[in-house]
């Protein structure tokens, strides 16, 4: 395989001290704290299903197909990957507006592509593709970046989020838009920017909020402003969100008894209000230890990031972990109440979806960028 | 085109550790953020939140308590409640009610009826009470159904008890009937002590003694789901049944007495004398209570209400006719107690009588007359003309005055809902309600129980009873005994005796019921048919006019539709010496009393009374 080297740096081998897991590539940490996560996912899923095997079998089923999949990931190179990007990125593009050209319906929206032997949703492969590209883009000149090229990656991120949000898939655009800002922001985005921007976001949002969205978008954001507005509606999944974490005080009331999704109150119990369940039942202290488990592994995507030797798998290698981030924040500050309902899952934790392939494949990402370092003269 | 020095390097390695600082810090702060309000959740409002999840999923239903039975004096069941399963949707928890109805549908038959009174039932119950749209599953369909309940949140089999009447049509006027709450109901009961319960008595005694058969509610905490689906049961105060109501009636005896009108329409009461019993009841035609009990269709209940027969109207109690001639014997013992005549008197009946100075003739049933006959040949014979003058001479006052304490104009009190009282005509009643005075006439046409003269078969029957008890009237009772909620036997109804009617001289009520003998025994007795040897029956015949013959115009009864026909009567008690019971008949349209209404009698009689010989 053809790898790219970095110019005047001696090649050389990784270190073998971590025998098999160098081997395969792999980061100990990181994958440490990935299984741990997963296997109190899958605690929280047997509670969460009605302690049904079946569902926790399929879930096993997909963790195995993930956790090879970013075992695969880990082997390429970041310079392959950095190759690939444009590539990628444009298949990504052209996939997306196939989707609405002759996409299959399902739930109210268009997002998934019949390959024939499988389907396929492309807005999961472009949460990859968007920060690649961007990275790929931004890492051809020096950093900061110049106005101009700003420009231009801000299009680039722009045409997939508006196509996504076409379909309509507002988490899914939402994830998409953040991974490719966050490149930005890691690429070295002035803060004078990032402050012009949030003051000019206001409008933009008055404007997206007259003609840029559907009514089950707008419905969502009135409900979070005010859940009480439509109690049976949708902010009846708010409020009984909020009393399932509500009631399960300090100490939880137990794995197996939480009332709520027992008896059927939280809407999606198992796959996007799976973190009330796991409030119910595990209380304050379990929140607590699974943000730990989270912050672990988020703070080592970042140690990752920042230790990577070219500007393209640094960038990258940061914004997989921020994205990684907004899927637990989006996730947990809807269940909880303090953002609007849209359809982000808790990562790695909720019940099937097509995003545990993608997240965990980000995570080879950063494991590929981790174990292809070259010995540096420091 | 890369960068390639390694100062650039080095600057942009820092410049990108200096954003990953300022990265780990906002996400950190946003932790931070994220924990206190969940900290806000989970300790600072942890209570609230627990009484809203407990407000979830714990619930308080009420537990209706069983309706109490009714038994017939021998202890046949009248009222039951049978195990049923029903098919309810509560519309609240449907989302599509149309596309629900159509599905289900496919699983079970659902008539057109069905949906009709679905619609109906659902315009007047609110959105989270249950619904029936089908009643009396069958076990297969119980089991079709449970296999495809989860794809019907919202439907659901309700096990309950449905109100049975067994006996159907027979028993109907009697026990009335159950039906679903209205909403005028609504706002007369305790709707605490109904929370649960559907139904309520009617008519007849299941809405007299409501109160009785109803019994008291219970109460559960129940954890349901979020469908409302009952997971189990957490606490429960059981609900006290209903008593049980064992009645006076015989059943078999108001099956013969219902059987004995054939196709007449009418009326049969039997009083036992003695303790005011209500033997049997009949009001013909009658009709099938349990078509009520689950909401009668439209369509049933139409035919029911325009029937010209008027099967719901309950004849025995709210059915009002002139007594006619059954009237004679009070009136012929009015007339001897207050000293007006004596048995020995005659009277010349010349077939018509005329008021000194009139012109206006009073005719006689027969035409010819009956020439010179005394009271005992009055009554046998049924002679008008003779109870003409004696009411003259009697005059309104005195005759109202003695007919009054034998119930007449009043109701008897018995304890079914709905009776009416009859109408006893007096000078202060006409002046009371039609600010007129009295007519001399109208005098004499009192004496043979016609003109404003009206009584319920009921009452006649009491009256009856009262007469062969000589004098002491007792109020007629159709519940003998009521078992009280714990108590393992029925506890005895007082009989209650109203009043004693003053007796000058028993001779004078020993020649009444002589004559009433004659009447069956006679050679010339209008009742002579009924003659037998295994006991003796005091009766009278009579006969009330549906419409007034004119003047001069001949009667003819051939030439008459059947509702022009009279209605005919008979009262009768026995056995004469020891009367055990009395009856009163009336056969709407029927003719003459003595061919049509006294056979129906005698049947009712000889069951009651050859009971230990058959």
């Amino acid at each position: 395989m053809a790898r790219y080297q970095p110019s005047g740096l001696p090649e050389s081998n990784p270190t073998r001290a971590e025998g098999l897991l160098a081997d395969l590539h792999l980061d100990l940490p990181l994958l440490t704290g990935l299984i741990l996560l997963c296997g109190f996912g899958l605690l929280v899923l047997y509670s969460a299903s009605g302690q049904d095997m079946a569902v926790i079998e399929r879930q096993l089923i997909r963790l195995g197909i993930a956790f090879a999949v970013m075992v695969v990931v880990a082997q390429v190179p970041p310079a392959t990957l950095r190759r690939w990007a444009p590539w990628l990125f444009a298949a990504g593009i052209l996939m997306l507006i196939a989707v609405l050209v002759a996409g299959q319906v399902g739930k109210g929206a268009q997002r998934w592509l019949n390959l024939g032997l499988f389907r396929f949703q492309p807005s999961e492969l472009v949460k990859l593709a968007v920060p690649m590209m961007i990275a790929w883009f931004l890492a051809e000149k020096s950093l900061p970046p110049r106005w101009s090229r700003l420009v231009i990656a801000g299009l680039m991120i722009l045409v997939p989020v508006l196509l996504i949000a076409r379909q309509p898939d507002l988490g899914t655009s939402l994830l998409v838009a953040s991974a490719g800002i966050f490149v930005l922001f890691l690429a070295g985005l002035s803060w004078r920017f990032i402050g012009g921007m949030t003051v000019t976001a206001i409008p933009v949002s008055w404007v997206l909020w007259e003609w840029g969205m559907r009514d089950y978008q707008r419905n969502r954001v009135l409900t979070f402003l005010n859940p009480e507005w439509d109690p049976l509606g949708t902010g009846y999944h708010i409020i009984q969100s909020k009393i399932a974490i509500g009631s399960g005080g300090l100490y939880g009331k137990g794995w197996l008894n939480g009332t709520q999704s027992y008896l059927e109150f939280l809407p999606e119990g198992t796959t996007d209000f799976i973190f009330a369940v796991l409030s119910e039942e595990f209380g304050f202290i379990g929140i607590l230890l699974l943000l730990a488990l989270y912050l672990v592994i988020i703070l080592r995507g970042l140690y990752i990031a920042a230790q990577a030797q070219d500007t393209f798998s640094r960038l990258l290698g940061g914004a997989v972990t921020m994205v990684f981030f907004v899927y637990l924040f989006v996730n947990t500050g809807m269940v909880s109440g303090i953002l609007p309902v849209v359809g982000v899952p808790l990562p790695l934790v909720s019940y099937g979806g097509t995003s545990l392939v993608t997240i965990m494949a980000g995570f080879g990402i950063l494991m590929s960028i981790h174990t292809h370092r070259k010995l540096l003269p420091t | 085109m890369y960068p390639t020095t390694l100062k650039d390097y080095l600057r942009e390695s820092h410049l990108f550790r200096a954003r990953a600082v300022s990265a780990t810090l906002i996400i950190l702060l946003l932790l931070l953020l994220l924990i206190l309000h969940l900290a806000k959740l989970q300790i600072t409002d942890h209570a609230h939140f627990t009484t809203l999840s407990r407000d979830n999923r714990v619930k308080v239903e009420p537990l209706p308590p069983t309706r109490g039975l009714i038994y017939d004096r021998n202890g046949v069941i009248l009222a039951q409640n049978l195990p049923t399963h029903s098919l309810e949707i509560t519309p609240e928890r449907v989302k599509d009610l149309d596309r629900t109805l159509q599905e289900l549908g496919r699983i079970i038959d659902i008539s057109d009826n069905d949906r009709k009174r679905f619609a109906r039932l659902k315009s007047h119950q609110r959105r989270f009470e249950s619904i029936p749209i089908r009643v009396q599953l069958s076990d297969e369909e119980v089991a079709r159904f449970a296999v495809n309940r989860h794809r019907f949140p919202g439907v659901d089999i309700q096990a309950k008890l449905l109100r049975d009447y067994p006996l159907k049509d027979v028993t109907a006027h009697i026990l009335g009937y159950v039906g679903r709450i209205n909403k005028r109901e609504l706002q007369s009961i305790d709707t605490s002590s109904y929370s649960g319960t559907t139904h309520i008595g009617k008519n007849g005694i299941e809405k007299y003694y409501e109160a009785e058969l109803h019994g008291k509610v219970g109460l559960q905490q129940v954890e349901i789901n979020a469908l409302g689906r009952v997971i189990r049961i957490l606490e429960s105060e059981p609900p006290a049944p209903g008593m049980d109501l064992h009645l006076t009636l015989d059943a078999s005896l108001q099956r013969v007495a219902m059987e004995a009108f054939a196709e007449e329409n009418g009326a049969a009461v039997a009083i036992d004398p003695r303790t005011g019993d209500i033997l049997a009841m009949v009001s013909k035609p009658g009709f099938d209570p349990n078509l009520f009990v689950e909401g009668i269709s439209s369509a049933d209940y139409d035919a029911l209400q325009n029937s010209d027969d008027m099967p719901l109207f309950n004849r025995a109690i709210r059915g009002q006719y002139p007594p006619g001639s059954t009237i004679k014997p009070f009136i012929g013992l009015g007339g001897l107690e207050n000293g007006v005549i004596t048995t020995s008197q005659k009277k010349y009946c010349p077939g018509y009588f005329q008021l000194p100075n009139l012109s206006h003739k009073y005719r006689d049933w027969k035409k010819a007359g009956h020439g010179p006959v005394d009271l005992d040949q009055a009554i046998t014979q049924s002679c008008d003309v003779y109870f003409y003058d004696l009411a003259q001479q009697m005059g309104i006052d005195q005759l109202s005055e003695y007919l009054a304490p034998f119930g007449f104009g009043q109701k008897t009190g018995v304890d079914i809902t709905g009776e009416l009282g009859g109408l006893l005509p007096s000078r202060e009643w006409k002046r009371a309600t039609r600010n007129q005075s009295w007519y001399p006439g109208e005098t004499l046409i009192t004496g043979i129980g016609q003109g404003y003269f009206l009584t319920t078969p009921l009452q006649l029957a009491s009256a009856t009873a009262t007469l062969a008890s000589r004098g002491a009237r007792v109020r007629p009772r159709i519940v003998r005994s009521i078992r009280r909620n714990g108590e393992p036997d029925p506890q005895e109804q007082p009989v209650s005796q109203q009043l004693q009617i003053a007796r000058h001289s028993e001779a004078n009520w020993d020649n009444i019921i002589e004559a009433m003998l004659q009447v069956t025994e006679g050679a010339r007795g209008t009742a002579r048919l009924i003659r037998n040897e295994q006991y003796r029956i005091a009766g009278k015949t009579g006969t009330a006019q549906v419409f007034t013959v004119k003047q001069e115009e001949k009667y003819e009864e051939e030439k008459l539709e059947k509702k022009m026909l009279d209605h005919a009567l008979f009262i009768a008690f026995a056995p004469a010496e020891a009367p055990r019971i009395a009856v009163a008949v009336i056969v709407e349209n029927g003719g003459h009393g003595g061919s049509v209404a006294a056979p129906i009698a005698k049947a009712i009689m000889d069951h009651q009374l050859l009971k230990e010989r058959r």
